[in-house]
């Protein structure tokens, strides 16, 4: 009896759900996975944590970070990524009342911001190399490079994406697809806001205290 | 009423609720502009403080304003995690949170044994600066 009865409600349920079905029943299972690379990629921040961790006091008699670092610059770059935090969001309202143009500016903003970001932090980089803390220095700067380099250069593809994301959005419209994948890189802009909260704290601010 | 039928109407009042048709993608997390006004002005907060306590030296303790500045830093990494990238235990079914939850067990696990396997190796090298040598020597 019991077997009959589930196969007739099994039956029914697949008459039913027409409407999965129809456009993309894999959306869901996209955005899970997809949490689950930047879950892997918050692994590789770990280990670079790690790493400045173990070997951030280990100057080599060479600069330390009070002596290098410039907080109010590292101040201004954290405003320009919660900036394109909140900026991003709002291209996601827009994107959900299926509002292209708004989209657009927003998603603009956005990448204004993340490109005024990557170029303070190139900035960084190359005034830090000219003073010569080069990543040869010593271990403090080998793992400081790595590590915001490896954020940066996230910061920098998220980019790459988010104008490739733009141009598609452009020609053919908010469509399911396209806006399946501005939710992943919704996602992928937000965790990297994530990863930097954890950089200007335990590079920047604690390298600072004595 | 069948399992089937009360699966079913589940499912449209959950379609219902998205307030939008079938060309939105499904299990789509929904910000609004209160949550995430809510978060930027939280995380503005919570961003400043840190800067002003270390750029100030406001404690005068350096032990203390790192405990301090890493608190505020894990406040703000739930606030993101709740008011920008929406979690919550219903959303997938509770698989993004058993992913984050698995994670943070790894990442745990690689902060705290890195530094405590190479403080304990640190600590049984010899010593590198003078004032260690002044330490270590009786």
């Amino acid at each position: 009896m019991a077997t009959q009865a589930d196969t007739a409600t099994s039956g029914e349920e697949e008459a039913l759900r027409f409407y999965e079905t129809e456009d993309h029943p894999h959306a869901p299972a996209t955005l899970i996975g997809f949490w689950l690379y930047l879950m892997s990629d918050c692994l590789i921040f770990a280990v670079l944590f790690a790493t400045h961790a173990v070997v951030g006091r280990n100057y080599a008699a060479g600069p330390s970070p009070a002596d290098l670092f410039d907080l109010k610059l590292v101040a201004l770059n954290t405003a320009m990524l919660l900036f394109s935090s909140i900026t991003y969001g709002f291209a996601m309202l827009e994107m959900q009342k299926d509002r292209r143009a708004a989209t657009l500016l927003w998603l603009g903003l956005t990448g204004l911001f993340g490109i005024v970001f990557v170029c303070l932090e190139i900035y960084e980089f190359a005034h830090l190399i000219h003073e010569g803390a080069t990543p040869q220095r010593s271990a403090f700067l080998s793992s400081f490079f790595v590590l915001v380099g490896t954020h940066g250069l996230h910061v920098s593809l998220g980019i790459v994406w988010l104008a490739v994301l733009m141009i598609q959005v452009g020609v053919r419209g908010l469509e399911v697809d396209n806006k399946r994948r501005l939710m992943c890189l919704s996602m992928f802009w937000h965790f990297l806001d994530v990863i930097w909260i954890g950089v200007f704290t335990f590079v920047y601010l604690m390298g600072t205290l004595k | 009423m069948s399992s089937a039928t009360r699966a079913n109407s589940a499912a449209d009042a959950a379609q219902t609720k998205d307030g939008h048709g079938h060309d939105s993608v499904e299990g789509e997390p929904h910000g609004s502009v209160r949550g995430y006004v809510t978060g930027f002005v939280l995380s503005a907060i919570l961003t400043a403080i840190p800067f002003w306590l270390v750029m100030g030296d406001v404690i005068g303790n350096a032990r203390i304003t790192g405990f301090v500045v890493m608190a505020f830093a894990m406040v703000q990494v739930v606030v993101h995690m709740i008011y920008f990238l929406h979690m919550d235990t219903r959303s997938e079914g509770g698989w993004t949170v058993l992913a984050l939850i698995f994670t943070a067990t790894l990442v745990v696990i690689t902060l705290v044994g890195s530094l405590w396997v190479m403080h304990h190796l640190n600590a049984n090298m010899m010593p590198m600066s003078a004032e260690d040598m002044k330490q270590h020597m009786p």
